[in-house]
C-alpha cells in the first residue's frame, strides 16, 4: 500500500507544480490574457460628412448599416469557412483578407462584411456562441444618388487599398478604413471622414457587453456644401442623357462650378462598400470608359470654339484689327496646301464679327498664319489652356497648347507655318478638357481675369489675370452674341428674351481622308458648344462636349438647357421673393431631385430613379428631353 | 452486528473534511453560477449532499460482505442499465449517459457502476485461492471490468470509463501481481502512454480527446484548456475573491460550476486556496488508505484501496485538466463538482468506507 502513498504524493506534488507556474510564476501573462479577454475595444465608426449642393440640400447621405468584424485574438481558421457560407462570402477572399492582417496588432478586428443583410444579422446572432470572434458593429454607410447623378464630380468611398496605403495622402489611415477613392469623396476625404471613436467595454464569453468602461465619441465628419446647384445639375444629366460627352457649368463671376455632368456615367453606390468582382468588370470593361471623368479628363481638339482664343490673339498683338477682312471662296491655299471652310460655297466678304458669327474657317486660317503660333500660343496660355484648372478634383488633365517651342522640345522638330492653319481652327495638336474651354470663355468674359474653377464654398482659390483690351472683349463677345443670334452655328442656343451668346465647335477625331468610306461612330466628328448670358454680365458660362455629336449645332440645346434653367430659377426665386409665397415651381423640380436622391440599398433595386423616369417619359420632343425647357407655370 | 452500529463508530475525520470539500464546492457552485441559469445549482447540490450523508448511513447498515455476495447479480444489472441507457438514455452534450427515474430526476448511471466495479474488484480478488495474482486471472477481472467499461465508452463517455480502470489496476498490483506483469504493465505505462502522447501534437491530442468524446465541446478543446490556465493564472496567489473572477463570471470558462469547478476555485481563491483544498483532498485519500490498512479482512481493503484509487484518479484527471497537465475529458471533481449522480456516488463511496471501518475491530 506504501506504492499507493508514494503514487498519490507524486500525484499532488505533479498538481501544485501546475499551479505554481501557473499562479505564482506567471500571473501576470494570464492576468493581461484574462483582462484582453474581459475589455474589448469596439470602434465607434465617424459618420462620413454629408455633401451638399449650394443650397444646403443633401446629394450625399449615410444611411446606418451593420458590419461584421472578426476580433482575431480567438479567430480560428477552421471556422472561416462556415463564416463564409453564412454570409454569402467567397471564403478564398475571405482567407485572404485574413491573412493580410497577419503584420497588424492583434486587437486590429478584420471587417469581413458591411451592409449584413437581416439574414446575415440572424446568422451572427444565432452562432455567436459557436464563433465568438465574430463582433458587430455599427456603421454609417454611403448613400449616393442613383443612376449616377452627379456620379463623376461626386466620386466614391472604398476600403483603402494596400497600395494606398503606402501613399502620403493616406498616411494616418489603416487597413480596413474606408475612404475616398474618387471626385470630392477622394479630395476632401481628410474632412469628409472624421475620427472614430471606440468603446472599451466589459464583454462575457458571447461578446455581450456587461459594463462599459470608457468611451470615446467619434467626432463625425465635416459636411461640405458645393457650389454645384441640383437643379441646374439634374437639368444638364437629363439633357445629356443617351449621350456620351461631358457639361460644366461656371460662374464666371466666381468660377464656381454650378453642374458637371460626365456620360456615360456609373453608379458610385456599386463602389459604397466592396464592389463586386462582376460589377467592376462591367465598369472597366467598357469601350466608354464610365469612370473617366471627361469633364476634367477628356483632351480633345476644341475646334472652332478656340476662334474667339485666336481672334483675340490677332487683336491683341495688333495683328489684326476689326476692319480686317478676308474672302472666303470655300477654301484657301496656304504653303502649298488648300484648306476647306467648313461652308463649300464660301462666306464672301468676312470681317471680325461675321467670322465668328459664322465660323468661317478662311477667315481664321487669314487670322492665324497673321499672328502666328506663338503669339496664339501667348494668349491661348493667358486663357488657361494648356495648364491643369486646378479645380478640387484628382486626376485632372492638363491638355496640350503647340506652339514652336512646344515642338522642339518634344519632337524635337521646326514648327512649320502650315501647323498654325490647323491650330487657326482649333485642330492640330491642340487640345483642350471641357472645363478648361469653359475657363477660358471666363477669361475673356472677365476682360481677361480668371478665377480657379471649383466645387466647394469658402476655399482660397487662385485668380489669374492678363488683362486684355475691353475693347477688343467687346468685339469678340459680339461675335459670340452673332452665333446665336444672327443665324450663326448656334441658333438652337437660342431663349426668347436674354442675350445668349455662344460658339459652337466641331472637331475631328481623325483625318478626313481617314473617315471617307467609313461610317463608323468612334470616327464621327465631336460637337463642342460653349454658351454663356446674359451677354453685358454674364452670369454664367456652359460649355457641352458631346461626344461624337457630330456639329457643334447638336451641342447647343444642351447648353440652352441648363442656361434656361439657370435664368428661370433665377426668376422664380426673385418671384417669390416679391411675392412671399411658399416656393411653388422650385418645389415641382425640387420633389424630381428627392426622389433621385438615394433611398437605401434595400428599396433600391429599380435602378432608375422614378423621377427622372417619369420626366423623360412625359417629354415627347426629342431633342428638348429636360421638363426645365419647357415653359414653367 | 448493525445493533451495536452507533455514529461514533463512524470515520469523523473522513466525513468532516469530506463536508469542508462540499462545502467550498457549495460556495463556488454559488460564485459560479450566479445570473446564469444554473443558478437554482447551488441549493440543489445542497440537497444531494443532504441525500449523500443519509446514504452514507444506509451504505454502512448493510455488511459489506452481504453487498459482496450479491456484487454478481449487481453487476448484472449495471450491465442491463448501461445497455437500457444506450437504448432509451436522455441525450445532452452529444452522448447518452442519464436515464429517467421517479420524480423528473435523470440517474448517469456510469457513475453508479463505480461502486459496482468496486465491490466486484474486491471479491473477485478476495475469491482467489492463490498467493499471486495469475495471468488468467487478470484476464478474467480485466474481462469483467472491459463489458461495463465498453458500454459507457460507446455513450460515447471516455472519461467515466476510464475511471474504472485504476480500481482494477490498484486491485491488481494489491492482490501480489507477479513483477514481470508489473514491469510489463508499468512498461506499457511508463514508456508507451506518456511517448505517445508527447509525440502527438497539441491539437492532435485536442483531436484524439475530441474524437473519442465528440460533440462535448463544440468551441474546440483548446479553448477550454487555454480559458481555463487563463482563469487559474489570473488568480495568482490570493485569488480575485468570491464573484470577482472575470473568467468564471464572464463565462469564458467553460462549464465553471461542473468539470471546471477547481478552475474558477482557483481564480478566485489563487494558489493559497488551491493548496488548502489540495491538501484537504491528500487528507482525505490517505485517511481511506489508513482505513483500507486497518480493514478487519482483504475485501475491506480491497474496498477502501478501490475507493482510494477512484478519487485519486479523478483529482489527478480532473485538476491535471484545469491546469492544462491532462486532456479535457470532462469528469466531475469528486464532492465539489454540481451534479447529483457524482455527490451521491461519491457520498455511497465513502458509505464502503465507513462500512469497512466500523467493523474493523470484528472478528
Amino acid at each position: 500500500m506504501a506504492f499507493f502513498q508514494y503514487a498519490a504524493v507524486a500525484i499532488f506534488l505533479f498538481l501544485i507544480t501546475g499551479f505554481w507556474s501557473l499562479q505564482v510564476e506567471n500571473p501576470q501573462i494570464y492576468n493581461e490574457q484574462a483582462e484582453r479577454n474581459r475589455v474589448k475595444s469596439l470602434p465607434i465608426p465617424a459618420p462620413r460628412g454629408k455633401i451638399l449642393d449650394r443650397d444646403g440640400r443633401v446629394i450625399v447621405d449615410n444611411h446606418s448599416s451593420y458590419s461584421l468584424i472578426l476580433t482575431r485574438e480567438n479567430l480560428k481558421t477552421e471556422h472561416l469557412r462556415t463564416i463564409a457560407g453564412g454570409l454569402n462570402l467567397d471564403y478564398e477572399d475571405l482567407l485572404q483578407r485574413v491573412n493580410r492582417y497577419t503584420a497588424r496588432p492583434k486587437y486590429d478586428p478584420v471587417i469581413v462584411k458591411e451592409e449584413l443583410t437581416p439574414g446575415d444579422l440572424s446568422f451572427v446572432e444565432a452562432h455567436r456562441d459557436f464563433f465568438p470572434e465574430m463582433e458587430l458593429i455599427h456603421a454609417q454607410r454611403r448613400l449616393y444618388p442613383q443612376n449616377g447623378f452627379a456620379a463623376h464630380v461626386i466620386g466614391y468611398t472604398g476600403e483603402i487599398s494596400e497600395q494606398e496605403l503606402d501613399e502620403p495622402d493616406f498616411a494616418r489611415h489603416n487597413p480596413g478604413d474606408v475612404v475616398g477613392k474618387f471626385g470630392i469623396e477622394r479630395q476632401y476625404n481628410d474632412s469628409l471622414m472624421g475620427v472614430d471613436g471606440d468603446r472599451q467595454v466589459v464583454v462575457d464569453n458571447r461578446g455581450k457587453t456587461r459594463e462599459v468602461l470608457a468611451a470615446k465619441d467619434a467626432v463625425p465628419g465635416k459636411d461640405l456644401q458645393l457650389t454645384l446647384d441640383l437643379d441646374l445639375q439634374a437639368v444638364a444629366e437629363l439633357a445629356m442623357e443617351g449621350k456620351n460627352g461631358a457639361v460644366v457649368a461656371l460662374d464666371p463671376r466666381s468660377g464656381e462650378v454650378l453642374a458637371m455632368v460626365s456620360r456615360p456615367t456609373f453608379d458610385p453606390n456599386k463602389f459604397a462598400v466592396r464592389i463586386k468582382s462582376s460589377d467592376w468588370k462591367e465598369i472597366a470593361d467598357n469601350p466608354d470608359h464610365p469612370l473617366l471623368n471627361r469633364v476634367i479628363q477628356a483632351q480633345q481638339a476644341p475646334g472652332s470654339t478656340f476662334k474667339p482664343f485666336v481672334a483675340m490673339s490677332g487683336l491683341e498683338s495688333g495683328s489684326i484689327d476689326d476692319q480686317f477682312t478676308v474672302h472666303c471662296a470655300g477654301g484657301a491655299s496656304f504653303y502649298g496646301h488648300y484648306y476647306h471652310c467648313h461652308l463649300k460655297t464660301g462666306h464672301g466678304a468676312v470681317s471680325l464679327h461675321k467670322g465668328i458669327a459664322q465660323s468661317c474657317d478662311v477667315y481664321f486660317y487669314n487670322v492665324g498664319n497673321r499672328t502666328g503660333i506663338d503669339k496664339i500660343a501667348f494668349y491661348a496660355t493667358q486663357a488657361g489652356f494648356g495648364q491643369k484648372t486646378g479645380i478640387d478634383l484628382p486626376h485632372e488633365a492638363e491638355g496640350v497648347v503647340p506652339s514652336s517651342e512646344w515642338k522642339i522640345r518634344n519632337f524635337r522638330q521646326k514648327w512649320y507655318a502650315g501647323e498654325t492653319i490647323s491650330v487657326a481652327i482649333g485642330q492640330g495638336a491642340l487640345t483642350v478638357t471641357p472645363l478648361q474651354l469653359a475657363r477660358a470663355y471666363m477669361w475673356l468674359i472677365n476682360g481677361g481675369l480668371w478665377h480657379q474653377p471649383h466645387l466647394v464654398k469658402g476655399g482660397k482659390y487662385q485668380d489669374h489675370s492678363w488683362p486684355v483690351s475691353p475693347d477688343n472683349v467687346q468685339k469678340v463677345i459680339y461675335g459670340t452674341w452673332g452665333v446665336v443670334n444672327e443665324g450663326g452655328t448656334g441658333v438652337r442656343a437660342q431663349l426668347p428674351g436674354l442675350d445668349v451668346c455662344g460658339k459652337t465647335g466641331s472637331s475631328q477625331v481623325a483625318s478626313n481622308e481617314f473617315t471617307r468610306g467609313k461610317n463608323s461612330k468612334e470616327l464621327k466628328d465631336n460637337a463642342w458648344f460653349v454658351g454663356f448670358a446674359p451677354r453685358q454680365a454674364p452670369e454664367i458660362v456652359v460649355a457641352a462636349f458631346y461626344e461624337h455629336g457630330v456639329h457643334g449645332q447638336f451641342a447647343a440645346p444642351i447648353v440652352r438647357d441648363v442656361l434656361k434653367a439657370y435664368f428661370d430659377k433665377k426668376a422664380r426665386l426673385a418671384a417669390n421673393a416679391a411675392t412671399r409665397k411658399p416656393t411653388g415651381a422650385e418645389t415641382k423640380i425640387g420633389s424630381l431631385l428627392h426622389f433621385a436622391l438615394p433611398t437605401p440599398p434595400e428599396r433600391s433595386e429599380p435602378h432608375r430613379a422614378p423621377a427622372i423616369e417619369a420626366a423623360l417619359i412625359s417629354s415627347d420632343d426629342e431633342e428638348a428631353e429636360a421638363p426645365a425647357s419647357r415653359p414653367l407655370p | 452486528m448493525s445493533r451495536h452500529l452507533t455514529p461514533r463508530d463512524l470515520d469523523w475525520t473522513l466525513l468532516v473534511i469530506s463536508l469542508v470539500i462540499c462545502g467550498v464546492g457549495v460556495l463556488q457552485i454559488f460564485s459560479a453560477t450566479r445570473g446564469t441559469g444554473w443558478q437554482d445549482a447551488w441549493w440543489k447540490q445542497i440537497i444531494y449532499i443532504l441525500a449523500g450523508l443519509v446514504l452514507i448511513w444506509l451504505t454502512v447498515i448493510i455488511d459489506y460482505h452481504t453487498l459482496m455476495h450479491y456484487v454478481f447479480i449487481l453487476y448484472g444489472l449495471s450491465v442491463i442499465a448501461l445497455l437500457a441507457v444506450l437504448l432509451v438514455g436522455r441525450q445532452a452534450f452529444g452522448s447518452r449517459r442519464w436515464i429517467p427515474v421517479v420524480g423528473g430526476f435523470h440517474l448517469q448511471v456510469s457513475e453508479f457502476v463505480k461502486l459496482v466495479i468496486i465491490l466486484l474488484v474486491a471479491r473477485f480478488l478476495t475469491d482467489l485461492k492463490t498467493e499471486d495474482l495469475e495471468a488468467r486471472d487478470m484476464g478474467k477481472i480485466a474481462g469483467l471490468v472491459a463489458v461495463p467499461m465498453a458500454l459507457v465508452m460507446k455513450q460515447p463517455d471516455l472519461g467515466t470509463a476510464l475511471t474504472y480502470l485504476p480500481i482494477l489496476v490498484v486491485g491488481m498490483f494489491l492482490a501480489g501481481m507477479r513483477r514481470k506483469y508489473m514491469t510489463a504493465m508499468a512498461a506499457i505505462v511508463l514508456l508507451v502512454l506518456p511517448v505517445g502522447w508527447g509525440v502527438l501534437k497539441d491539437y492532435q491530442k485536442a483531436r484524439l480527446v475530441s474524437f473519442l468524446d465528440p460533440d462535448r465541446d463544440p468551441r474546440g478543446t483548446g479553448y477550454q484548456m487555454i480559458q481555463s490556465k487563463i482563469a487559474v493564472g489570473a488568480g495568482g496567489m490570493w485569488g480575485k475573491g468570491v464573484t470577482k473572477g472575470s473568467q468564471t463570471q464572464l463565462r469564458f470558462l467553460p462549464v465553471p460550476h461542473t468539470d471546471f469547478i477547481f478552475s474558477a476555485f482557483a481564480e478566485e481563491h489563487g494558489f493559497v486556496g488551491v493548496i488548502v483544498v489540495l491538501a484537504l483532498y491528500f487528507v482525505l485519500i490517505m485517511q481511506i488508505v489508513q482505513n483500507a490498512q486497518t480493514a478487519p479482512d482483504k475485501a475491506g481493503m480491497y474496498i477502501c484501496m478501490g475507493v482510494a484509487a477512484l478519487l485519486l484518479f479523478h483529482v489527478l484527471v480532473n485538476v491535471g485538466m484545469v491546469v492544462g497537465r491532462m486532456p479535457v475529458t470532462g469528469i466531475p471533481l469528486p464532492l465539489m463538482s454540481a451534479g447529483g449522480s457524482n455527490v451521491l456516488s461519491n457520498f455511497i463511496m465513502l458509505g464502503l468506507v465507513n462500512n469497512v471501518r466500523v467493523r474493523r475491530f470484528v472478528n
